[in-house]
């Protein structure tokens, strides 16, 4: 059973890209049958990926000798581009979240989305987006990586769009994909100058031929190449500057932003790099700059978390500042602790996304979370649920934020003492947004028109199965040797640093009671503080003001440059043609006095002499440069 | 004869259709259509198996054809395809085909128009398959004419009046002709001397390779080349015909002009320019590198601001043109052959493109995108080819146009690193203009004034169907076009290595002004 299914690998993103195929050409308007094809499609995906697990774990299969099959797609010149898949413990631990996660948000979908009529669309775009995820994920070089991480871009792009007739939507469907364009931009750059200089993007050959290309040529242009790749990951992973677009990614339904923007797609960028870490590691200049772009990332976002109100835009924020967690730890040169995180982060996430989810729909889309509070009377599942999930994050014992935060501050401690207070302070801001959540959303008094009550079975099972991976995925982890298994280099499996431990835990413990002091007990107002940090409060409510920067840009840079290159288009490069007929036109219409009354044989008369000038003067240009320049 | 004459059927059978057609009596407009139709579709068939019989691996010209026409002058009637013009001739076949579905609701003037649109189509088949230049010459003249009144008599007024579109299209033509006219005399009198002179390519090439033409010769004829085809692949700064003549244009001549016509301009000045002009192509290459990095951008850019659905597509066309001549100017097999795949892919989604622009127009006579707005809630299917022929615009792979983008960049990059990453900052401009008219036409609330009308059923989605089905096909198997086209570059690869380290425009310009070189 290993076996094939580590041979049949291949199978696991194509089945759910025959689920697309089909529910897209067939059986779209059929909701219910869409709905079972994609979720048999993602169950047989689910369980050959965790036979591969398998697999790789009694086959021996480790990172210095991955399992790679592939075969050529198409072919550039000499260069053969393949596509084809690496197993490795890496791939696998990428294969069963994805897998698990998205086959957990597909049956909550079938509650979610009972009532959209365009519920065969969403399980359309859904498979192809999890076809394309697992592509990705298979990647045997940097071009399959790219085509596929396009193609995330694009479910992406029609998952945030799903709602098309909002305004509001469609305008984050498209802010999404210019800004993740833009990252895509430099990844593009960086690829092809890995096939021009180096020779291959292929990942087995690279790490092969790399050591004779730098003895030969150096680091310089690697380095350049090494920043380049890493624009796209800044976009992909909504790391600072490029972050705008994954608040406004959560107009697309629920368990959209719980699977794509939350748990897999986003990731994408932290896989791209530990992935080609025997890449990146060479450069240590382009490691420091992501250590400190990640764990600038993710203080900022965690520190506009703090004052936004809607329940998903706190959580998007929540998760650009993870995935700064997780820059940060590649950055200070620890695969293992970003991976690991990745790993709990995506269940804990989608677990809150999804308990999101819930509370708004019950909510009748409300989502400001002060116009919520009390649930816990109404939706005692989803709250004990979500009280999982916010502990995780919080980082509190022995749930699964606890252990994966911890490698990544102990990490950061090692490298670099400021990066380790940077990665604190994000933490207990982290404890103290997500506790500010869950009190305010879920306890204190309840509203008297509330209208929630507990969710349907669909979605309810899916919260439960997730909380219980909050819990167990860390214990697992560190005590299964994940970090000898995951990593980059010889295997480091480390115990708990315990001044870290116990600073983490003080932090966060205090955090969450600072919450419970503001939001519970009500002992400080929260708007007295807002009004007495006013500055502060405003910058953070605002977003410090970065996307009203971007519109300026937009703005200027875009359309005014556009417009007026229209003008000159139209009244110079143009106009220069129009003139030089009509001046020709002229000059012939005194000399002949023809007027034959045809408009467009006059026509013909302006453009035709207007050609003869320029053709003359094109051909004196050249025999003078010809005459200049002597013998060519 | 082996081969049937194969290419002779694909390139008369449409010019019969014509003339049955022009004998049908006109109220008959049902039969006249299903005369278009068919003398359409037979030599499509035609084309498919001459396209999956072609043998990659032997290479060169198959199915010629050769009968001695004007035996003085040199002229014969010589038809046959390689790797570079067999996907041409596909792409003439496919676009030929759905044109005349797009056009079969098409009441005004019925019979004038499918005769026209046939003679059209046989042109640009000539052009194709032509390897005797005095054949080429008259193909591509046999095109100007009907595009001129057809654009007259169907076209629509918008920006500009259609007289004036029609006439600057055909203008530009006309240039076009007007100077690779002046070229190719000057290239059929001195490449060989009298008695000996042919309008025969390959001779033509065997003379250039033989040295009978002069590096000065080849850069003069080579310029006169570049104006006429150059303008005719709406190069920077000739281009402005491009946006106001699809503007003006009837829907099936739109989809023609922008998916093979000016296609013309990109095959002939490799089959043309390059081949028998080697060293001239290499001496204007780097302005033709910084001109496609104009026409990306600067297109691009100005595709940002426009309302009216065909100019943004025509401005986009001439961007996406920008991509064939950068990988033309690069000058190595990778390039090139991106830049014949780039003309194919091109070609396909912008008559996509044209396709829908023209379902939406005929119902609504409408096309500027600020009135349009939320179709896809009255017509899915219309929208979902404004989304397929999109994507494949923006260069998303599993779509056309991924690949042969991919190689003109890892083609060009090496010869020009800093214009390339210029053009390559064109996908990000690319998606937002791209982007941008898909969401403010197609999605959005839904706008009731468009109720009254229908999507495109049945027959009428007969171009996304078969377009919609290249598109995708040729995305995911990319080897299908670009196996043949590699095999069709690989022959030029000893003649580019020949001409690697001639000079250039850039030399001569060093020359010029830093006279000793002592400056520089």
């Amino acid at each position: 059973m290993f076996d094939f299914a580590l041979q049949s690998a291949w199978l696991i993103p194509l089945l759910p890209a025959i689920a697309f195929a089909v529910i897209g050409l067939g059986t779209r308007q059929n909701k219910h049958l869409s709905a079972k094809i994609a979720i048999a499609a993602i169950s047989v995906s689910f369980v050959l990926a965790w036979s591969v697990l398998g697999a790789v774990l009694t086959n021996n299969i480790t990172v210095e000798a991955p399992f790679i099959a592939k075969t050529v797609w198409t072919t550039i010149g000499k260069i053969e581009l393949a596509m084809g898949m690496l197993i490795d413990p890496l791939t696998v631990v990428m294969l069963t979240v994805v897998t698990t996660v998205a086959l957990l948000v597909e049956i909550y979908s079938l509650g979610y989305m009972a009532h959209d009529p365009g519920m065969g669309r969403f399980y359309a775009y859904v498979s192809l987006f999890v076809a394309s995820m697992l592509g990705l994920v298979l990647a045997v070089s940097f071009f399959q990586m790219y085509v596929f991480w396009e193609l995330v871009g694009l479910c992406s792009y029609l998952l945030i769009g799903f709602y098309y007739y909002k305004v509001s939507a469609r305008e984050a469907a498209k802010k999404a994909f210019i800004t993740t364009r833009i990252g895509d931009f430099g990844l593009l750059l960086g690829i092809i100058m890995l096939q021009i200089y180096v020779g291959t993007t292929d990942f087995a050959e690279l790490q092969l031929q790399l050591p004779h290309y730098i003895d030969v040529s150096g680091t310089g242009l690697l380095t350049v190449i090494a920043f380049l790749l890493f624009i796209g990951p800044i976009g992909k992973s909504g790391q600072f500057p490029l972050h705008v677009w994954l608040p406004n990614a959560m107009e697309g339904p629920t368990p959209v932003s719980a699977l794509i923007h939350a748990a897999t797609m986003v990731v994408a960028g932290v896989y791209l790099i530990a992935r080609a870490f025997f890449l990146f590691n060479q450069i240590p200049i382009v490691l420091e700059f992501i250590a400190w772009l990640g764990a600038f990332t993710a203080i900022f976002a965690a520190s506009i978390a703090i004052t936004q109100r809607p329940m998903k835009r706190i959580l998007a924020y929540s998760t650009i500042s993870q995935l700064g967690y997780m820059m940060l730890a590649l950055g200070v040169g620890s695969v293992t602790a970003s991976m690991f995180h990745l790993m709990t982060h995506a269940f804990f996430k989608a677990l809150l996304f999804l308990g999101a989810g819930a509370v708004i729909e019950a909510m009748h889309e409300e989502a400001d979370i002060f116009k919520m509070g009390g649930l816990k009377e109404r939706m005692p599942v989803t709250c004990k649920a979500m009280t999982v999930g916010v502990l995780a994050i919080a980082g509190i014992p022995p749930l699964a934020g606890f252990f994966s935060k911890d490698e990544i501050l102990a990490a950061a401690l090692e490298h670099n003492f400021f990066l380790f207070l940077l990665g604190s302070i994000t933490a207990f801001m982290t404890s103290f947004y997500m506790a500010r959540l869950l009190f305010v959303a879920f306890y204190g008094e309840l509203k008297d028109d509330c209208p929630a009550e507990e969710t349907n079975d669909f979605m309810r099972y899916p919260l439960v199965i997730l909380a219980g991976l909050s819990v167990v995925s860390g214990i697992w982890g560190h005590f299964f040797g994940f970090g000898e298994w995951v990593r980059f280099g010889a295997p480091v499996h480390e115990g708990i640093n315990f001044f870290v431990a116990s600073s983490s835990v003080i932090l966060a413990a205090a955090a969450i009671w600072l919450a419970y002091a503001i939001y519970v007990e009500k002992r400080w107002s929260a708007h007295g503080l807002a009004a007495k940090w006013g500055i502060f409060y405003n910058l953070s409510y605002n977003k410090y003001y970065v996307d009203e920067f971007y519109a300026l840009v937009r703005y200027y840079g875009c359309f005014m440059v556009a417009r007026i290159l229209y003008w000159i288009d139209l009244n110079i490069v143009d106009g220069a043609i129009n003139m030089l007929a009509k001046l020709t036109g002229k000059a012939g219409g005194t000399l002949n006095k023809v007027h034959c009354g045809s408009v467009q044989l006059y026509v013909i008369c302006f453009y035709g002499g207007a050609i003869i000038v320029m053709g003359y003067a094109l051909i004196y240009a050249y025999k003078v440069l010809t005459m200049a320049g002597g013998a060519f | 004869m082996e081969n049937m004459h194969a290419l002779s059927q694909i390139l008369l059978f449409p010019i019969l259709g014509a003339l049955i057609i022009a004998l049908t009596p006109k109220e008959k407009t049902d039969s006249i259509k299903q005369i278009a139709l068919g003398s359409m579709v037979y030599p499509f068939i035609i084309t498919l198996i001459v396209y999956l019989k072609y043998d990659t691996n032997a290479g060169g010209m198959q199915f010629s054809e050769y009968i001695p026409w004007v035996t003085d002058l040199g002229v014969a009637y010589s038809l046959g395809v390689d790797g570079l013009s067999l996907p041409m001739l596909m792409l003439t076949e496919i676009i030929g085909i759905t044109s005349v579905f797009s056009s079969w609701y098409q009441d005004k003037r019925t019979k004038e128009f499918f005769v026209l649109l046939l003679v059209l189509i046989a042109g640009v088949t000539g052009t194709f398959v032509a390897c005797d230049l005095f054949i080429f010459l008259l193909c591509y003249e046999l095109v100007v004419i009907p595009i001129y009144i057809m654009v007259l008599i169907w076209g629509s007024t918008k920006r500009v009046p259609k007289e004036y579109a029609g006439i600057k299209l055909t203008i530009f033509l006309l240039m076009g002709s007007a100077f690779m006219l002046v070229g190719i005399v000057a290239i059929y009198l001195t490449a060989y001397p009298e008695g000996m002179r042919t309008f025969d390519l390959e001779k033509l090439v065997l003379s250039s390779r033989l040295g009978y033409l002069s590096s000065d010769f080849q850069i003069f004829a080579f310029f006169l080349l570049l104006m006429g085809f150059g303008s005719l692949l709406s190069m920077f700064p000739f281009h402005s015909w491009s946006p106001d003549g699809y503007a003006g244009a009837p829907t099936a001549v739109s989809m023609i002009h922008a998916g093979v016509l000016k296609k013309i301009g990109g095959y002939a000045l490799i089959r043309l320019g390059l081949m028998v002009l080697p060293l001239g192509a290499k001496f204007w290459a780097p302005l033709i590198a910084v001109l496609a990095m104009m026409n990306v951008l600067y297109a691009a850019y100005i595709a940002l601001v426009q309302k009216d659905l065909k100019y943004i597509i025509g401005y986009s066309s001439v961007s996406h043109m920008g991509y064939v001549l950068l990988g033309f100017a690069a000058l190595n097999p990778v390039s090139l052959s991106g830049a014949v795949g780039n003309m194919v892919a091109h070609g396909i989604m912008a008559s996509l493109f044209f396709s829908q622009i023209g379902y939406v127009y005929e119902r609504t006579h409408l096309r500027s995108v600020p009135e349009l707005r939320g179709l896809s809630h009255q017509m899915p299917n219309v929208s979902l080819g404004f989304m397929l022929a999109g994507f494949a615009s923006v260069g998303l792979p599993g779509l056309i146009e991924f690949v042969p983008e991919y190689t003109i960049f890892v083609g060009s990059f090496g010869v020009y690193p800093v214009v390339s990453v210029l053009a390559i900052s064109g996908v990000v401009f690319t998606a937002l203009y791209i982007l941008r008219m898909l969401a403010k036409a197609i999605f959005g609330p839904k706008s009731v004034k468009f109720d009254k009308y229908h999507d495109a059923k049945g027959f009428e989605t007969a171009p996304l169907v078969f377009l919609g089905f290249f598109l995708v096909i040729l995305g995911l198997f990319p080897e299908l076009f670009m196996g043949v086209i590699r095999s069709g570059i690989a022959p030029m690869t000893p003649l580019l290595e020949k001409i690697a380290d001639a000079p250039t425009i850039v030399d001569a310009v060093i020359r010029y002004i830093g006279i000793g070189g002592g400056l520089w």
